[in-house]
């Protein structure tokens, strides 16, 4: 197929549809609204449902009541709305079902700006809900991989039975790039990934028994019940954990002197930084976590290279995956950090002179 | 090779279809492009400007420090972005609004009253493509025959009048390019 030249926004949606999704509910918020703008023109043309609910709160509800028929459902918002989607998706994940969220994250906290931002890592991969569960979380770089991630995020979801957010920010939403597109998955292929559902999901009988009916709740009262749902579900993440790490290595050899980590639209910018430095004759290495949950503690540490002095963390916010490094590195080497907030986006010149202070 | 660029000026100038353009023609060429803007409440009135990259290789950042090629459509705009154009580079700047000019002398400069050639062309919204015209005359960035087609897929049937404008305003623009060559 060839190459279109999109917005993130706009690509994601049209990855979604293409990936199944025929139920889509949200509120509209920047940098995210071409989002909803794209799933209100194309879900009527595919025969899919979009509802503009009447707040993020409505519209996370609508999810986890569509996800019940184990249909492949997604809602998207930017940061102050993914706030309000938090308890939703904690009975979500609750409640097992699988479904994707976007968040185009943007400058917080409270109602902040509309600026590209990184600082709703520690809501993505630390909880952000109540409650004793894990987000699968995928961190797109590229518009192309933004896209990519719609499919990819839906068979997350089917495979584990759990939600699954794509965390990108407002750069990747609103810039264009060229992508190309999986085919549209025919009405049987929908209809055979539905099966895969039928022994839990609330939907027509399969064996004709109106009795037999399936519960979907998050509510058990009986702690005994409760502690072996919850035992049962960090089973289920201690086997994402093992399987479902992803991540970039960029640069990375044995003659790197600093070990960069960085994800998402931050990495962008450490790269060009690290071909600039390249020229100068001076070695750079870069991680970056593709999955943000579980995290590539495995893939940091093994980057760490014999002459590496310094791990340096570039994020656009205060820290946030700092923690996370630290863990990876373990002490192995000194580990520095430095951010942009407020939805200011670093340089390559800005992450340029970082760097080269480390020589 | 990489060519990274900024286009600035009013909102309602074009410039983000400057990149626009710019963009998918490269992409049409078979590079690799981003194409990047700046957007909030700054454009209501205010500039606007677009970063778009065309390279050989994957791109890295879509975010510009440095860029080779400036389009600076007003004063405030080319205030802004001259003093980090590379040296060597490319300044292209509207003197109808650009009075103070700029004072770089390590840079290429391109200026001409490009608001006032668009309007003796037909038509203020032309400005862009003028702009577009200089890109391809002086750096050869894409090809005039990309933009061409490009253009008639959408514009042919729908307008064709407004059609032959704009490709008058893009070899306008290239003349004015290649003249400063």
């Amino acid at each position: 197929m060839e190459k279109i030249l999109m917005k993130g926004n706009e690509a994601v949606a049209e990855a979604a549809m293409r990936a199944g999704c025929r139920l889509y509910f949200a509120y509209p918020i920047t940098p995210q609204s071409e989002l909803i703008e794209y799933m209100a023109k194309v879900m009527p043309k595919v025969g899919g449902t979009f509802l503009q609910a009447e707040s993020e709160v409505a519209a996370i509800n609508m999810v986890y009541g569509a996800a019940g028929s184990g249909k492949r459902v997604m809602t998207s918002s930017s940061s102050p709305g993914i706030s309000l989607k938090q308890e939703g998706i904690s009975y979500i994940a609750g409640a097992e079902l699988p479904a994707v969220i976007v968040n185009v994250q943007r400058g917080g906290p409270g109602l902040g700006d509309i600026q590209p931002s990184q600082a709703d890592y520690f809501q993505a991969t630390k909880g952000g809900g109540h409650g004793d569960y894990r987000l699968i979380v995928l961190a797109p770089s590229s518009v192309q991989e933004f896209a990519d991630m719609a499919s990819e995020a839906f068979d997350l979801a089917d495979k584990y039975r759990n939600p699954v957010l794509i965390l990108a920010d407002g750069m990747l939403g609103q810039m264009m790039e060229p992508v190309e597109f999986k085919p549209i998955m025919t009405q049987e292929e929908i209809d055979e990934l539905g099966k895969q559902h039928t022994s839990w999901c609330i939907c027509p009988n399969a064996d004709g028994d109106a009795k037999h009916h399936h519960e979907i709740n998050s509510l058990e009262l009986d702690p005994s019940v409760l502690e072996k749902h919850v035992l049962q579900m960090y089973e289920k993440y201690a086997v994402i954990e093992k399987n479902e790490q992803r991540s970039e290595i960029f640069n990375v050899s044995d003659d790197n002197e600093v070990l960069c980590v960085a994800f998402g639209t931050a990495s962008r910018i450490v790269k060009s930084a690290i071909n600039e430095l390249k020229k100068e004759g001076k070695s750079v290495g870069l991680v970056r976590p593709i999955r943000v949950w579980p995290y590539p503690y495995a893939a940091v540490a093994a980057a760490i290279g014999p002459k590496v002095k310094q791990v340096y963390v570039f994020e656009l916010n205060t820290g946030q995956m700092l923690d996370d490094v630290k863990i990876a590195v373990c002490g192995k080497a000194p580990v520095n950090f430095w951010g942009k907030v407020g939805g200011i986006v670093f340089t390559p010149a800005e992450i340029q002179a970082k760097l080269e202070a480390c020589f | 090779m990489t060519t990274e660029m900024i286009c600035a000026g009013f909102g309602g100038q074009g410039v983000l279809t400057i990149g626009k353009f710019i963009a998918k023609a490269g992409m049409q060429e078979g590079r690799n492009v981003s194409w990047l803007p700046s957007y909030g409440p700054e454009m209501r009135g205010g500039t606007a400007n677009v970063s778009t990259v065309v390279s050989d290789d994957p791109i890295a950042s879509p975010i510009v420090s440095y860029p080779d090629v400036l389009v600076a459509l007003n004063q405030p705009s080319l205030d802004k972005f001259a003093p980090s154009v590379r040296k060597g580079g490319v300044i292209i700047l509207n003197t109808s609004m650009c009075p103070h000019g700029c004072q770089r002398d390590d840079v290429e400069i391109v200026a001409a009253p490009l608001s006032d050639i668009a309007v003796e062309i037909g038509n203020t919204m032309v400005l862009n493509m003028l702009a577009i015209g200089i890109v391809i005359g002086k750096t050869n960035l894409i090809k005039y025959e990309t933009m061409e087609e490009d253009l008639t897929s959408f514009l042919k049937a729908k307008n064709p009048d407004l059609l032959e404008m704009n490709l008058k305003a893009i070899k306008r623009g290239m003349e004015i390019g290649k003249e400063h060559g």
